[in-house]
Protein backbone atom coordinates (compact mmCIF):
# COMPACT_ATOMS: atom_id res chain seq x y z
CA UNK A 1 0.00 0.00 0.00
CA UNK A 2 0.81 3.57 -1.22
CA UNK A 3 0.63 6.87 0.79
CA UNK A 4 1.30 10.26 -0.71
CA UNK A 5 2.80 13.03 1.96
CA UNK A 6 2.35 16.74 0.77
CA UNK A 7 3.83 19.21 2.57
CA UNK A 8 2.96 22.91 1.80
CA UNK A 9 4.27 26.33 3.66
CA UNK A 10 6.47 28.59 3.97
CA UNK A 11 10.01 27.20 3.32
CA UNK A 12 12.43 26.57 6.56
CA UNK A 13 15.44 24.28 7.22
CA UNK A 14 15.29 21.16 7.69
CA UNK A 15 11.93 20.03 6.29
CA UNK A 16 12.60 17.31 4.39
CA UNK A 17 14.82 15.63 7.40
CA UNK A 18 11.74 15.87 9.65
CA UNK A 19 9.52 13.93 7.48
CA UNK A 20 11.68 11.66 6.47
CA UNK A 21 12.83 11.05 9.80
CA UNK A 22 9.36 10.37 11.18
CA UNK A 23 8.85 8.01 7.53
CA UNK A 24 12.49 5.70 9.02
CA UNK A 25 11.25 5.58 12.79
CA UNK A 26 7.63 3.93 11.62
CA UNK A 27 8.87 1.70 8.81
CA UNK A 28 7.26 3.87 5.96
CA UNK A 29 10.38 3.27 2.94
CA UNK A 30 10.01 6.56 0.80
CA UNK A 31 9.69 5.38 -2.94
CA UNK A 32 9.79 9.24 -4.32
CA UNK A 33 10.11 12.94 -3.79
CA UNK A 34 9.63 16.21 -5.54
CA UNK A 35 9.47 19.31 -4.38
CA UNK A 36 9.51 23.27 -5.38
CA UNK A 37 9.76 26.19 -3.85
CA UNK A 38 7.96 29.07 -5.95
CA UNK A 39 8.82 32.38 -3.77
CA UNK A 40 9.11 31.44 -0.63
CA UNK A 41 6.26 28.80 -0.69
CA UNK A 42 7.37 25.37 -0.10
CA UNK A 43 5.54 22.40 -1.92
CA UNK A 44 6.96 18.77 -1.57
CA UNK A 45 5.23 15.74 -2.62
CA UNK A 46 6.63 12.26 -0.85
CA UNK A 47 5.34 8.87 -2.41
CA UNK A 48 5.95 6.68 0.53
CA UNK A 49 5.12 2.62 0.72
CA UNK A 50 3.81 1.85 4.15
CA UNK A 51 3.33 -1.95 3.64
CA UNK A 52 6.17 -2.44 6.37
CA UNK A 53 4.79 0.39 8.85
CA UNK A 54 4.75 -0.15 11.96
CA UNK A 55 1.96 1.74 13.14
CA UNK A 56 -1.37 2.22 11.62
CA UNK A 57 -2.17 4.72 9.57
CA UNK A 58 -4.02 7.03 11.33
CA UNK A 59 -1.23 6.89 14.18
CA UNK A 60 1.40 7.81 11.08
CA UNK A 61 -1.54 10.74 10.16
CA UNK A 62 -1.81 12.20 13.85
CA UNK A 63 2.11 12.36 13.88
CA UNK A 64 2.56 14.03 10.66
CA UNK A 65 -0.32 16.49 12.05
CA UNK A 66 1.58 17.23 14.77
CA UNK A 67 4.75 17.92 12.81
CA UNK A 68 3.20 20.28 10.82
CA UNK A 69 1.51 22.06 13.41
CA UNK A 70 4.99 22.74 15.12
CA UNK A 71 6.70 23.95 12.06
CA UNK A 72 3.27 25.68 10.91
CA UNK A 73 2.95 23.77 7.71
CA UNK A 74 0.20 22.13 5.93
CA UNK A 75 0.85 18.29 6.05
CA UNK A 76 -1.76 15.58 4.13
CA UNK A 77 -1.05 12.17 4.25
CA UNK A 78 -3.41 10.41 1.95
CA UNK A 79 -3.86 6.93 0.48
CA UNK A 80 -2.75 7.47 -3.42
CA UNK A 81 -5.99 5.78 -4.94
CA UNK A 82 -7.25 8.85 -4.21
CA UNK A 83 -5.75 10.57 -6.76
CA UNK A 84 -5.47 7.66 -9.06
CA UNK A 85 -9.42 7.40 -9.39
CA UNK A 86 -9.77 11.53 -8.95
CA UNK A 87 -7.50 11.93 -12.11
CA UNK A 88 -6.88 8.89 -13.82
CA UNK A 89 -9.81 7.35 -15.97
CA UNK B 1 4.51 8.62 -10.14
CA UNK B 2 0.97 10.40 -9.82
CA UNK B 3 1.22 14.54 -11.63
CA UNK B 4 2.19 16.97 -8.97
CA UNK B 5 -0.09 19.02 -10.21
CA UNK B 6 -3.31 17.01 -9.81
CA UNK B 7 -2.01 15.73 -6.34
CA UNK B 8 -2.22 19.66 -5.10
CA UNK B 9 -5.58 20.15 -6.54
CA UNK B 10 -6.58 17.66 -4.71
CA UNK B 11 -5.35 19.05 -1.37
CA UNK B 12 -6.34 22.35 -2.76
CA UNK B 13 -10.05 21.40 -2.85
CA UNK B 14 -10.18 20.07 0.12
CA UNK B 15 -8.35 23.04 2.10
CA UNK B 16 -9.83 25.50 0.79
CA UNK B 17 -12.81 24.44 -1.56
CA UNK B 18 -14.83 22.72 1.21
CA UNK B 19 -14.35 19.22 -0.89
CA UNK B 20 -16.07 16.51 1.06
CA UNK B 21 -18.34 13.36 0.94
CA UNK B 22 -21.77 14.05 2.41
CA UNK B 23 -22.67 11.35 3.60
CA UNK B 24 -22.21 7.54 4.01
CA UNK B 25 -26.17 6.50 4.01
CA UNK B 26 -26.38 2.95 5.47
CA UNK B 27 -30.04 1.51 4.02
CA UNK B 28 -31.19 -1.42 6.21
CA UNK B 29 -34.80 -3.31 5.41
CA UNK B 30 -37.19 -3.75 8.54
CA UNK B 31 -39.62 -5.90 6.98
CA UNK B 32 -38.53 -8.75 8.84
CA UNK B 33 -39.22 -7.01 12.02
CA UNK B 34 -42.99 -6.91 11.46
CA UNK B 35 -45.11 -7.69 13.94
CA UNK B 36 -48.57 -7.32 15.31
CA UNK B 37 -47.43 -6.71 18.45
CA UNK B 38 -45.85 -3.35 18.71
CA UNK B 39 -43.86 -4.32 21.84
CA UNK B 40 -42.33 -6.98 19.99
CA UNK B 41 -41.76 -4.97 16.44
CA UNK B 42 -39.45 -2.29 18.00
CA UNK B 43 -36.99 -4.87 19.93
CA UNK B 44 -36.67 -6.09 16.56
CA UNK B 45 -36.20 -2.87 14.78
CA UNK B 46 -33.68 -2.08 17.55
CA UNK B 47 -31.30 -4.86 17.41
CA UNK B 48 -31.22 -5.13 13.74
CA UNK B 49 -29.92 -1.77 12.94
CA UNK B 50 -27.93 -1.65 16.29
CA UNK B 51 -26.62 -5.30 14.44
CA UNK B 52 -25.86 -3.53 10.81
CA UNK B 53 -24.69 -0.27 11.60
CA UNK B 54 -22.61 -1.39 14.76
CA UNK B 55 -19.29 -0.35 12.71
CA UNK B 56 -20.87 2.49 10.61
CA UNK B 57 -19.61 5.43 12.07
CA UNK B 58 -16.06 3.99 12.75
CA UNK B 59 -15.83 2.78 9.26
CA UNK B 60 -16.69 6.21 7.80
CA UNK B 61 -14.07 7.66 10.37
CA UNK B 62 -11.32 5.38 9.45
CA UNK B 63 -12.10 5.74 5.50
CA UNK B 64 -12.10 9.80 6.13
CA UNK B 65 -8.65 9.46 8.07
CA UNK B 66 -6.56 7.02 5.49
CA UNK B 67 -7.57 8.40 2.26
CA UNK B 68 -7.98 12.01 3.69
CA UNK B 69 -11.32 13.03 2.46
CA UNK B 70 -13.39 14.56 4.92
CA UNK B 71 -17.05 12.04 5.39
CA UNK B 72 -19.34 14.99 7.22
CA UNK B 73 -22.25 12.82 8.18
CA UNK B 74 -23.20 8.85 8.74
CA UNK B 75 -26.70 8.05 8.30
CA UNK B 76 -29.16 5.35 8.26
CA UNK B 77 -32.61 4.74 5.93
CA UNK B 78 -34.75 2.59 6.87
CA UNK B 79 -37.99 0.92 5.37
CA UNK B 80 -41.14 3.37 5.66
CA UNK B 81 -42.43 2.69 8.79
CA UNK B 82 -46.02 2.71 7.68
CA UNK B 83 -45.24 -0.41 6.35
CA UNK B 84 -44.73 -1.86 10.00
CA UNK B 85 -47.38 0.10 11.44
CA UNK B 86 -49.88 -1.55 9.33
CA UNK B 87 -49.48 -4.74 11.05
CA UNK B 88 -51.16 -3.11 14.67
CA UNK B 89 -53.08 0.64 13.21
CA UNK B 90 -53.91 0.83 16.48
CA UNK B 91 -50.99 1.33 18.18
CA UNK B 92 -49.27 4.72 18.33
CA UNK B 93 -46.33 4.70 15.50
CA UNK B 94 -44.17 7.35 17.82
CA UNK B 95 -42.95 4.46 19.71
CA UNK B 96 -41.13 2.94 16.07
CA UNK B 97 -39.74 7.05 15.97
CA UNK B 98 -38.28 6.39 19.73
CA UNK B 99 -36.74 3.34 19.21
CA UNK B 100 -35.00 4.82 15.71
CA UNK B 101 -34.08 7.69 17.99
CA UNK B 102 -32.66 5.47 20.62
CA UNK B 103 -30.57 3.10 17.91
CA UNK B 104 -29.27 6.08 15.98
CA UNK B 105 -27.93 7.73 19.32
CA UNK B 106 -26.86 3.93 20.28
CA UNK B 107 -24.74 3.65 16.78
CA UNK B 108 -23.70 7.06 16.81
CA UNK B 109 -25.19 8.09 13.44
CA UNK B 110 -26.11 11.69 12.55
CA UNK B 111 -29.84 10.93 11.60
CA UNK B 112 -31.75 8.41 10.74
CA UNK B 113 -34.64 8.83 8.05
CA UNK B 114 -37.54 6.44 7.16
CA UNK B 115 -39.88 7.52 9.19
CA UNK B 116 -42.12 7.40 6.23
CA UNK B 117 -45.43 6.81 4.43
CA UNK B 118 -46.11 6.07 0.88
CA UNK B 119 -49.68 7.34 -0.11
CA UNK B 120 -49.29 8.24 -4.30
CA UNK B 121 -52.07 7.28 -4.93
CA UNK B 122 -53.89 6.44 -1.37
CA UNK B 123 -53.87 5.15 2.47
CA UNK B 124 -52.96 1.34 3.27
CA UNK B 125 -53.02 0.52 6.72
CA UNK B 126 -51.01 1.98 8.79
CA UNK B 127 -50.07 5.24 6.78
CA UNK B 128 -52.72 6.82 8.18
CA UNK B 129 -51.85 6.90 11.67
CA UNK B 130 -48.21 7.17 10.59
CA UNK B 131 -48.70 10.22 9.09
CA UNK B 132 -51.18 11.99 12.09
CA UNK B 133 -48.08 11.06 14.30
CA UNK B 134 -45.42 12.78 12.31
CA UNK B 135 -45.94 16.05 14.54
CA UNK B 136 -45.38 14.19 17.92
CA UNK B 137 -42.62 11.99 16.67
CA UNK B 138 -40.53 14.57 15.33
CA UNK B 139 -41.25 16.91 18.60
CA UNK B 140 -40.38 14.27 20.81
CA UNK B 141 -37.04 13.05 18.67
CA UNK B 142 -34.19 14.48 17.65
CA UNK B 143 -32.27 12.63 15.02
CA UNK B 144 -35.64 10.75 13.31
CA UNK B 145 -36.49 12.12 9.56
CA UNK B 146 -39.81 11.89 8.28
CA UNK B 147 -41.29 11.94 4.53
CA UNK B 148 -44.66 11.33 2.72
CA UNK B 149 -44.68 10.27 -0.88
CA UNK B 150 -47.78 12.10 -1.66
CA UNK B 151 -47.59 11.91 -5.99
CA UNK B 152 -46.01 10.21 -8.70
CA UNK B 153 -45.93 10.50 -12.56
CA UNK B 154 -47.60 7.07 -12.78
CA UNK B 155 -50.15 7.49 -10.14
CA UNK B 156 -51.31 11.24 -10.20
CA UNK B 157 -51.05 13.18 -7.32
CA UNK B 158 -53.09 12.24 -3.59
CA UNK B 159 -55.35 15.33 -2.97
CA UNK B 160 -56.54 14.30 0.07
CA UNK B 161 -52.60 13.43 1.29
CA UNK B 162 -51.48 16.86 0.30
CA UNK B 163 -54.58 18.56 2.38
CA UNK B 164 -53.59 16.37 5.27
CA UNK B 165 -50.17 17.48 4.69
CA UNK B 166 -50.74 21.17 4.86
CA UNK B 167 -51.64 20.63 8.47
CA UNK B 168 -49.21 18.44 9.06
CA UNK B 169 -46.38 20.39 8.14
CA UNK B 170 -47.95 23.65 10.36
CA UNK B 171 -48.60 21.16 13.63
CA UNK B 172 -45.14 19.92 13.25
CA UNK B 173 -43.82 23.72 13.18
CA UNK B 174 -46.09 24.50 16.01
CA UNK B 175 -45.08 21.63 18.34
CA UNK B 176 -41.20 22.94 18.08
CA UNK B 177 -41.85 26.40 18.41
CA UNK B 178 -39.84 26.61 20.78
CA UNK B 179 -36.59 25.19 19.06
CA UNK B 180 -36.93 27.97 15.94
CA UNK B 181 -39.60 25.41 14.06
CA UNK B 182 -36.90 22.60 13.63
CA UNK B 183 -39.29 19.53 13.29
CA UNK B 184 -40.58 20.99 10.33
CA UNK B 185 -36.77 21.33 9.04
CA UNK B 186 -36.83 16.91 9.50
CA UNK B 187 -40.12 16.72 7.01
CA UNK B 188 -40.25 16.25 3.52
CA UNK B 189 -43.21 16.18 1.07
CA UNK B 190 -42.46 14.61 -1.67
CA UNK B 191 -43.59 13.69 -5.62
CA UNK B 192 -41.78 10.76 -7.29
CA UNK B 193 -39.53 10.28 -4.22
CA UNK B 194 -36.50 7.87 -4.72
CA UNK B 195 -36.38 4.56 -3.24
CA UNK B 196 -32.28 4.92 -2.57
CA UNK B 197 -31.35 8.66 -1.60
CA UNK B 198 -29.11 8.74 1.09
CA UNK B 199 -29.89 12.83 1.81
CA UNK B 200 -31.78 14.10 4.39
CA UNK B 201 -35.14 14.74 5.40
CA UNK B 202 -36.22 12.44 2.52
CA UNK B 203 -33.67 8.98 2.97
CA UNK B 204 -35.61 5.70 2.84
CA UNK B 205 -35.23 2.23 1.96
CA UNK B 206 -37.51 1.38 -0.32
CA UNK B 207 -39.15 -1.73 -0.43
CA UNK B 208 -37.29 -2.76 -3.87
CA UNK B 209 -34.21 -2.43 -2.10
CA UNK B 210 -32.00 -5.57 -0.98
CA UNK B 211 -31.50 -6.24 2.94
CA UNK B 212 -28.83 -3.67 3.52
CA UNK B 213 -27.40 -1.23 1.43
CA UNK B 214 -24.33 1.27 1.16
CA UNK B 215 -25.47 4.58 -0.65
CA UNK B 216 -23.11 7.54 -0.79
CA UNK B 217 -23.85 11.20 -1.23
CA UNK B 218 -21.16 13.92 -2.65
CA UNK B 219 -21.41 17.26 -2.66
CA UNK B 220 -18.80 20.08 -3.55
CA UNK B 221 -20.41 23.65 -4.58
CA UNK B 222 -17.17 25.00 -3.51
CA UNK B 223 -15.01 22.81 -6.09
CA UNK B 224 -17.49 23.70 -8.82
CA UNK B 225 -17.84 27.64 -7.70
CA UNK B 226 -13.95 27.74 -7.61
CA UNK B 227 -13.93 26.43 -10.95
CA UNK B 228 -15.59 28.46 -12.73
CA UNK B 229 -13.45 31.41 -11.09
CA UNK B 230 -11.11 30.52 -13.13
CA UNK B 231 -12.70 30.55 -16.32
CA UNK B 232 -11.89 33.52 -18.56
CA UNK B 233 -14.95 36.69 -19.30
CA UNK B 234 -14.17 35.24 -22.66
CA UNK B 235 -15.43 31.67 -22.10
CA UNK B 236 -18.72 30.63 -24.09
CA UNK B 237 -21.57 28.90 -21.69
CA UNK B 238 -20.31 25.44 -23.67
CA UNK B 239 -17.06 26.14 -21.87
CA UNK B 240 -18.49 26.48 -18.67
CA UNK B 241 -20.81 23.02 -19.03
CA UNK B 242 -17.44 21.49 -19.80
CA UNK B 243 -15.84 23.07 -16.88
CA UNK B 244 -18.56 21.90 -14.86
CA UNK B 245 -18.92 18.09 -16.17
CA UNK B 246 -14.86 17.91 -15.67
CA UNK B 247 -15.17 19.04 -11.72
CA UNK B 248 -18.14 16.49 -11.44
CA UNK B 249 -16.70 13.48 -12.93
CA UNK B 250 -13.68 14.20 -10.31
CA UNK B 251 -15.90 14.93 -7.15
CA UNK B 252 -17.52 11.71 -8.21
CA UNK B 253 -14.69 9.91 -8.33
CA UNK B 254 -13.63 10.22 -4.97
CA UNK B 255 -17.50 9.43 -4.06
CA UNK B 256 -17.58 6.04 -5.82
CA UNK B 257 -13.70 5.40 -4.26
CA UNK B 258 -15.94 6.06 -0.35
CA UNK B 259 -18.78 4.15 -1.60
CA UNK B 260 -16.21 0.76 -3.03
CA UNK B 261 -14.31 0.97 0.55
CA UNK B 262 -17.04 1.13 2.60
CA UNK B 263 -19.20 -1.44 1.26
CA UNK B 264 -16.11 -3.67 0.97
CA UNK B 265 -15.01 -3.03 4.99
CA UNK B 266 -18.74 -3.39 6.16
CA UNK B 267 -19.07 -6.54 3.94
CA UNK B 268 -22.71 -4.73 2.39
CA UNK B 269 -23.59 -4.49 -1.28
CA UNK B 270 -22.82 -1.00 -3.01
CA UNK B 271 -25.98 0.73 -3.55
CA UNK B 272 -25.39 4.32 -5.96
CA UNK B 273 -23.48 7.50 -5.79
CA UNK B 274 -25.98 10.24 -5.43
CA UNK B 275 -24.26 13.40 -7.63
CA UNK B 276 -25.94 15.92 -5.93
CA UNK B 277 -24.60 19.25 -5.12
CA UNK B 278 -25.20 19.78 -1.53
CA UNK B 279 -24.49 23.53 -0.75
CA UNK B 280 -23.85 23.95 3.09
CA UNK B 281 -23.69 27.58 4.87
CA UNK B 282 -19.84 27.80 5.11
CA UNK B 283 -19.18 30.78 2.85
CA UNK B 284 -17.66 29.52 -0.57
CA UNK B 285 -19.82 26.47 -0.15
CA UNK B 286 -22.71 27.76 -2.08
CA UNK B 287 -24.96 26.83 -5.43
CA UNK B 288 -26.24 30.29 -5.70
CA UNK B 289 -22.19 31.28 -5.67
CA UNK B 290 -21.72 28.95 -8.62
CA UNK B 291 -24.87 30.94 -10.61
CA UNK B 292 -23.38 33.97 -10.09
CA UNK B 293 -20.21 32.76 -11.15
CA UNK B 294 -21.66 31.97 -14.42
CA UNK B 295 -22.46 35.84 -14.86
CA UNK B 296 -25.44 36.47 -13.09
CA UNK B 297 -25.67 39.93 -10.39
CA UNK B 298 -27.56 37.59 -7.71
CA UNK B 299 -29.19 34.34 -7.66
CA UNK B 300 -33.35 34.67 -8.50
CA UNK B 301 -32.18 37.21 -11.61
CA UNK B 302 -33.89 36.68 -14.51
CA UNK B 303 -31.65 33.90 -16.58
CA UNK B 304 -30.83 31.97 -13.07
CA UNK B 305 -33.20 28.76 -14.23
CA UNK B 306 -31.53 28.63 -17.25
CA UNK B 307 -28.24 28.84 -14.98
CA UNK B 308 -29.77 26.27 -12.62
CA UNK B 309 -30.22 23.91 -15.57
CA UNK B 310 -26.91 23.52 -17.82
CA UNK B 311 -25.30 23.32 -13.91
CA UNK B 312 -28.03 20.38 -13.26
CA UNK B 313 -27.52 18.30 -16.57
CA UNK B 314 -23.38 19.47 -16.50
CA UNK B 315 -23.43 17.65 -12.88
CA UNK B 316 -25.26 14.46 -13.90
CA UNK B 317 -23.09 14.49 -17.54
CA UNK B 318 -19.73 14.54 -15.71
CA UNK B 319 -20.76 12.01 -12.73
CA UNK B 320 -22.54 9.46 -14.71
CA UNK B 321 -19.26 8.12 -15.96
CA UNK B 322 -17.34 8.14 -12.55
CA UNK B 323 -19.50 6.00 -11.13
CA UNK B 324 -20.78 2.38 -11.79
CA UNK B 325 -24.01 2.93 -10.03
CA UNK B 326 -26.15 6.67 -9.97
CA UNK B 327 -29.11 6.94 -8.19
CA UNK B 328 -30.97 8.86 -5.80
CA UNK B 329 -31.65 12.45 -6.08
CA UNK B 330 -28.45 13.29 -8.14
CA UNK B 331 -28.74 16.91 -9.26
CA UNK B 332 -28.34 20.39 -7.74
CA UNK B 333 -29.72 21.26 -4.52
CA UNK B 334 -31.51 24.72 -4.04
CA UNK B 335 -32.06 24.65 0.23
CA UNK B 336 -32.50 27.86 0.98
CA UNK B 337 -31.54 28.17 4.70
CA UNK B 338 -28.88 26.28 3.72
CA UNK B 339 -26.92 28.51 1.00
CA UNK B 340 -25.42 31.37 2.15
CA UNK B 341 -25.70 32.87 -2.17
CA UNK B 342 -29.26 32.08 -1.01
CA UNK B 343 -29.78 33.36 2.31
CA UNK B 344 -28.64 36.32 0.64
CA UNK B 345 -30.38 36.38 -2.15
CA UNK B 346 -33.81 36.08 -0.36
CA UNK B 347 -32.88 38.78 1.92
CA UNK B 348 -32.37 41.29 -0.68
CA UNK B 349 -35.60 40.30 -2.26
CA UNK B 350 -33.82 39.05 -5.16
CA UNK B 351 -34.78 35.36 -4.63
CA UNK B 352 -38.84 35.07 -3.90
CA UNK B 353 -40.65 31.66 -3.76
CA UNK B 354 -42.28 32.23 -7.00
CA UNK B 355 -38.86 32.45 -8.76
CA UNK B 356 -37.66 29.57 -6.36
CA UNK B 357 -41.10 27.15 -7.74
CA UNK B 358 -39.33 27.93 -11.27
CA UNK B 359 -35.95 26.81 -10.53
CA UNK B 360 -37.62 23.54 -9.45
CA UNK B 361 -38.42 22.45 -12.53
CA UNK B 362 -35.09 22.10 -13.54
CA UNK B 363 -33.35 21.26 -10.31
CA UNK B 364 -32.67 17.57 -8.50
CA UNK B 365 -35.60 18.25 -6.10
CA UNK B 366 -37.87 21.38 -4.57
CA UNK B 367 -39.05 24.08 -2.55
CA UNK B 368 -36.32 23.11 0.09
CA UNK B 369 -35.86 24.72 3.37
CA UNK B 370 -37.73 27.75 2.68
CA UNK B 371 -39.02 29.89 5.83
CA UNK B 372 -42.57 31.07 5.54
CA UNK B 373 -44.77 33.20 7.79
CA UNK B 374 -46.05 31.80 11.31
CA UNK B 375 -49.52 32.81 10.40
CA UNK B 376 -49.48 31.12 7.09
CA UNK B 377 -52.62 28.37 6.85
CA UNK B 378 -52.77 24.75 6.10
CA UNK B 379 -54.69 25.08 2.72
CA UNK B 380 -51.78 27.48 1.79
CA UNK B 381 -48.99 24.82 2.77
CA UNK B 382 -50.94 21.92 0.86
CA UNK B 383 -51.50 24.57 -2.10
CA UNK B 384 -47.74 24.81 -2.28
CA UNK B 385 -47.22 21.22 -1.74
CA UNK B 386 -49.95 20.60 -4.58
CA UNK B 387 -47.74 23.14 -7.04
CA UNK B 388 -44.68 21.68 -6.63
CA UNK B 389 -45.87 17.86 -6.95
CA UNK B 390 -47.88 18.96 -10.04
CA UNK B 391 -44.32 19.79 -11.49
CA UNK B 392 -42.60 17.00 -10.60
CA UNK B 393 -45.98 14.93 -11.95
CA UNK B 394 -45.68 16.69 -15.20
CA UNK B 395 -42.13 16.39 -15.64
CA UNK B 396 -41.44 12.74 -14.39
CA UNK B 397 -39.06 13.88 -12.04
CA UNK B 398 -38.46 14.13 -7.77
CA UNK B 399 -39.73 17.43 -6.63
CA UNK B 400 -40.15 17.66 -2.53
CA UNK B 401 -40.97 20.55 -0.34
CA UNK B 402 -39.89 21.28 3.03
CA UNK B 403 -41.52 24.54 4.85
CA UNK B 404 -40.69 25.98 7.96
CA UNK B 405 -43.54 27.92 9.51
CA UNK B 406 -42.02 30.59 11.42
CA UNK B 407 -44.09 30.07 14.38
CA UNK B 408 -44.71 33.81 15.86
CA UNK B 409 -42.48 35.80 12.95
CA UNK B 410 -43.53 37.39 9.72
CA UNK B 411 -41.64 38.87 6.60
CA UNK B 412 -38.31 40.05 7.33
CA UNK B 413 -37.72 38.63 10.71
CA UNK B 414 -35.16 35.17 10.78
CA UNK B 415 -35.05 31.45 12.25
CA UNK B 416 -31.82 30.23 13.21
CA UNK B 417 -31.29 26.31 13.07
CA UNK B 418 -27.63 25.65 13.65
CA UNK B 419 -24.98 23.65 11.86
CA UNK B 420 -25.74 22.14 8.13
CA UNK B 421 -29.69 23.34 8.51
CA UNK B 422 -28.14 26.61 8.69
CA UNK B 423 -30.51 30.03 9.04
CA UNK B 424 -33.21 32.10 7.06
CA UNK B 425 -35.31 34.41 6.16
CA UNK B 426 -39.36 34.27 7.02
CA UNK B 427 -40.25 34.51 2.65
CA UNK B 428 -43.53 36.54 1.57
CA UNK B 429 -46.02 34.07 0.20
CA UNK B 430 -49.31 34.62 -1.61
CA UNK B 431 -51.93 35.03 0.64
CA UNK B 432 -54.42 34.25 -1.59
CA UNK B 433 -56.48 31.43 -0.29
CA UNK B 434 -56.66 28.14 -2.18
CA UNK B 435 -58.52 26.29 0.22
CA UNK B 436 -62.08 25.60 -1.82
CA UNK B 437 -59.62 23.71 -4.21
CA UNK B 438 -57.26 22.01 -1.58
CA UNK B 439 -60.30 20.74 0.40
CA UNK B 440 -62.04 19.16 -2.65
CA UNK B 441 -59.60 15.85 -2.00
CA UNK B 442 -59.67 13.37 -4.42
CA UNK B 443 -57.04 12.41 -7.22
CA UNK B 444 -55.36 14.30 -9.74
CA UNK B 445 -55.41 12.03 -12.52
CA UNK B 446 -51.49 10.47 -13.77
CA UNK B 447 -50.54 12.92 -16.81
CA UNK B 448 -50.75 11.64 -20.44
CA UNK B 449 -46.93 10.27 -21.37
CA UNK B 450 -47.33 11.41 -25.02
CA UNK B 451 -48.49 14.36 -26.92
CA UNK B 452 -45.57 16.66 -24.57
CA UNK B 453 -45.71 20.03 -25.63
Amino acid sequence: MRAVITVIGKDMVGILAKVSAICADKGANVIEVTQSIMQDMFAMIMMIDISGCTVPFSTLADEFEALGETLGLKIHVMHEDVFNSMHRI
Amino acid sequence: MINTHDILETIHMIDNENLDVRTITMGISLLDCIDSNIEKACVKVYDKICGYAEHLVQTGEDISREYGIPIVNKRIAVTPIAMLAGANPAASPVHFAKTLDRAARTVGVNFIGGYSALVHKGFGPGDYALIESIPEALSETELVCSSVNIGSTKAGINMDAVKKMGHIVKQTALRTADRDCIGAAKLVVFCNAPEDNPFMAGAFHGAGEPDCVINVGVSGPGVVRAAIAKASPDDDITAIADIIKKTAFKITRMGQLVAQEASRRLCVPFGIVDLSLAPTPAIGDSVADILEGMGLEQCGAHGTTAALALLNDAVKKGGVMASSHVGGLSGAFIPVSEDQGMIAAAKSGALSITKLEAMTAVCSVGLDMIVVPGDITPEIISGIIADEAAIGMVNSKTTAVRLIPAIGKSVGEELNFGGLLGSGPVMEINAKSPAVFVNRGGRIPAPLQSLKN
